[in-house]
């Protein structure tokens, strides 16, 4: 009665009945692979929750105070305003603690579920035509992502965040020709940048997360005109989409998957200690902490200014400085590279035809064995990220790890590429599991030994 | 006959979910009002969280109907559309602008002047750079002070001692961080014309910040007499003009030339000996 006077309402206003109907009715395939976009998207609201909390008790100030909060050793000692509301979110606010370790919980598991997701994307071809825009435009909520983590961990104003806004604005000073005006501006100024708190702010709680919430919109959008991709299978073709209906059960099990995801960030944030920016102490520009390492996210870009060899190009006088290559040339690379892969793959196979059936990857070795290859060298960028973690694991000496790792950087790519390729080549063709298809069976004959046959035989 | 005992199972572990789901939700209202614990609150939040999930989870997926729904893909577009999409915007782009060229141009003028000036404001961000990279607070005559303030006399520090230093009264001019480091004169091996940069007894001062990326260089190893810098493992030689002996950085630390006052005070002879920090472009200008 209820719904039927709601709809009536609406439906006189709005003229909603046509699309309720086609909504409810619509079908979504099934494959759990299809759930990571999904649980990026509820990462996304719990940081938009948590993070609302945080801005209610986040001061943004780089004036100096005295701390005399309850925790003790740091009593007396001069900070940021913007360090010392960080230990009172953590220290006097009730359940403060707990809101601003789900919200780091959430966007360490944010990026991490946004990069799986993107390779799920990748390896079934999933960015082909008609969905090459959408590739883009998940691309761009990427490094809108990257952008999100590096602009938010920054803003305690602690001894490692400030590291690394330092290291930041080295890369951005490396830039040729404009890198002195552009680090200038970004920055308001030299090292150590009067109000940088102030304005990475803003970049983190409005400017980042308005334009994620418009390309997630925008993302959503031709998900929904496009409808989703579907693995091949018993049905499904080019034009017939099989699965779940909208209503209710893909409705509801959309609602468990939110409350699952909310549960495991709770649980990780509860137990499990991040960022605790009290032991880390303020920022002071003439201190450094060893073993200083970013969020994962940012650690194959730490990793690479590690691996760079101690070269840079100096001719007519100018300069293109050592960092400008691994902090900027890399990540612009990559970037760039995969923004085109769509094209680029197109041009290559040839295939300009629209796709709605997903690759199996071993059914495409060569972009199969690329993205591998490609996957591999951003690994060992990563774990260079933590070359002194590693020699101090082992016991090793620094240097011997650091060299290892610039030989792998070239070597296991090529290796993981051409083994990947042979390992496609050899699964090719073969069938799918449905888990429907008869089994073999095992019999024993009149001799005593064992042998396979096919159940119709038994 | 199984189906119904299967469901039955079911039901009875979804009111299960909820109902822990329920008590975990209470108890979380308990333990705030007790005055919070970040360990009470994340695990109670995961069980009531993780209760409801759990139970919508199981209620979609054993009670509700599954899968093998068939839909549509959108088809095509029918060959030709764009022709007549087209037509349109050029139909009215004809009638209107293509008519008036001379307007048209002078829209793009004004179009364009407001484009160029609405980008002035982004002058505002930054200050010049101006010459601001190339200086330092440092100047002939400047006595060195610790951290806090306090000036630094040459018998402050024993052989192997490490301070960091900056200009007296400019202790938050962060480029101007300095390592005031004591090594034994005799192993000393100074660069050319630098010879009396250092102290007699071997106080030898150089820039904090590193030529790579601008970590402060946390580290002095005595024993292979290098400073260190944990951010990318810059590695520079004190004995040999802070020359860079391993990792990515490319320049020697610059130097800042020093002597003892009749007073016994350290003081500078100069700005460093070249710009401090990370390269830019045209810094050799």
């Amino acid at each position: 009665m209820i719904v039927q006077k709601t709809v009536r309402f609406l439906d006189e206003r709005l003229r909603i009945t046509g699309f309720s109907k086609k909504t409810l009715r619509r079908v979504f395939p099934d494959h759990w692979s299809f759930l990571l976009g999904e649980i990026a998207l509820y990462l996304f609201l719990i940081l938009i929750g948590t993070g609302i909390f945080l801005t209610f008790f986040f001061s943004p100030s780089a004036r100096e105070v005295i701390y005399s909060g309850s925790y003790t050793p740091l009593r007396g000692v001069h900070m940021s305003q913007a360090y010392e509301s960080l230990l009172d979110i953590s220290f006097e606010v009730r359940s403060g603690l707990v809101m601003r370790q789900i919200h780091h919980w959430a966007a360490l598991l944010f990026l991490a579920v946004l990069v799986v997701h993107m390779l799920r994307v990748f390896f079934t071809g999933a960015f082909r035509k008609p969905r090459e825009l959408n590739w883009i435009v998940g691309l761009t909520l990427l490094t809108l992502g990257l952008l999100a983590g590096f602009s938010g961990y920054s803003l305690p104003d602690d001894l490692l965040s400030g590291t690394g806004l330092r290291i930041g604005y080295s890369v951005a000073l490396s830039i040729p020709v404009v890198g002195t005006w552009l680090a200038f501006l970004v920055f308001g100024g030299e090292f150590p940048f009067g109000n940088i708190i102030s304005r990475l702010y803003v970049i983190h709680i409005l400017l980042i997360p308005g334009a994620i919430g418009l390309l997630l919109g925008l993302h959503l959008a031709m998900v929904w005109r496009q409808k989703h991709t579907q693995f091949p299978g018993p049905m499904r073709t080019e034009q017939k989409i099989v699965g779940t209906r909208m209503w209710p059960t893909y409705a509801v099990k959309a609602g468990a998957l939110f409350f699952l995801t909310a549960s495991t960030v709770t649980l990780l944030a509860g137990l499990f200690q991040i960022n605790p920016v009290w032991i880390y102490g303020p920022f002071d520009p003439a201190r450094v902490s060893a073993g200083a390492q970013p969020d994962w996210y940012l650690g194959w870009l730490e990793g690479a200014l590690r691996l760079m060899p101690a070269w840079e190009v100096r001719a007519f006088g100018f300069t293109i400085p050592n960092p400008f290559f691994p902090g900027l040339l890399i990540p612009g690379l990559t970037f760039n590279i995969l923004y085109a892969w769509p094209w680029i793959e197109a041009k290559f196979t040839k295939d300009t035809a629209p796709h709605n059936l997903l690759n199996r990857p071993r059914d495409v070795p060569v972009r199969t064995a690329l993205g591998v290859a490609g996957l591999s060298f951003y690994t060992v960028l990563f774990v260079a990220g933590g070359n002194d973690v590693i020699a101090g694991l082992f016991n090793l000496p620094l240097e011997r790890v650091t060299q290892g790792l610039q030989v792998m950087a070239f070597a296991l790519p090529l290796v993981a590429g051409i083994a990947t390729h042979r390992i496609c080549k050899e699964l090719k063709g073969r069938p799918p599991k449905t888990g429907d298809e008869p089994g073999h069976v095992i019999v024993r004959t009149a001799d005593g030994s064992y042998e396979t046959a096919e159940p119709e035989k038994v | 006959m199984n189906e119904i005992k299967g469901e039955d199972q079911a039901v009875r572990r979804i009111a299960l979910a909820f109902g822990v789901s329920t008590l975990a939700g209470l108890a979380l209202a308990l333990v705030y009002i007790l005055g919070g614990n970040v360990q009470a609150e994340g695990v109670l939040l995961a069980l009531s969280l993780g209760g409801l999930g759990y139970g919508l989870a199981e209620w979609a997926g054993k009670l509700m109907s599954q899968g093998a729904e068939v839909g549509d893909y959108e088809d095509a577009p029918p060959p030709g559309a764009e022709e007549e999409v087209a037509g349109v915007v050029s139909e009215g782009w004809e009638a209107s602008f293509g008519r008036r060229k001379f307007l048209f141009r002078m829209l793009g003028a004004a179009a364009g002047a407001m484009g160029l000036a609405l980008v002035f404001p982004i002058r505002s961000l930054g200050p010049s750079p101006g010459t601001s990279l190339l200086r330092t607070a440092w100047r002939k005559g400047s006595r060195m002070v610790r951290e806090d303030g306090q000036l630094v006399k040459a018998t402050d520090l024993a052989v192997e001692g490490v301070l960091t230093v900056f200009p007296e009264g400019q202790t938050d001019q962060a480029d101007s961080q300095t390592l005031l480091i004591r090594v034994d004169p005799d192993q000393l091996n100074s660069p050319d014309g630098r010879e009396d940069w250092t102290t007699e007894d071997g106080l030898i001062a150089y820039s904090k910040i590193c030529t790579h990326a601008g970590c402060p260089v946390g580290l002095y190893r005595v024993a292979t007499h290098d400073l260190f810098c944990p951010c990318h493992q810059s590695t520079f030689d004190v004995l040999d003009g802070a020359k860079p002996i391993a990792g990515p950085a490319t320049r020697a630390l610059p130097q800042l030339p020093i002597e003892v006052d009749e007073d016994g005070y350290i003081v500078a002879k100069d700005d460093f000996s070249e710009p401090v920090g990370p390269a830019w472009w045209d810094m050799n200008r």
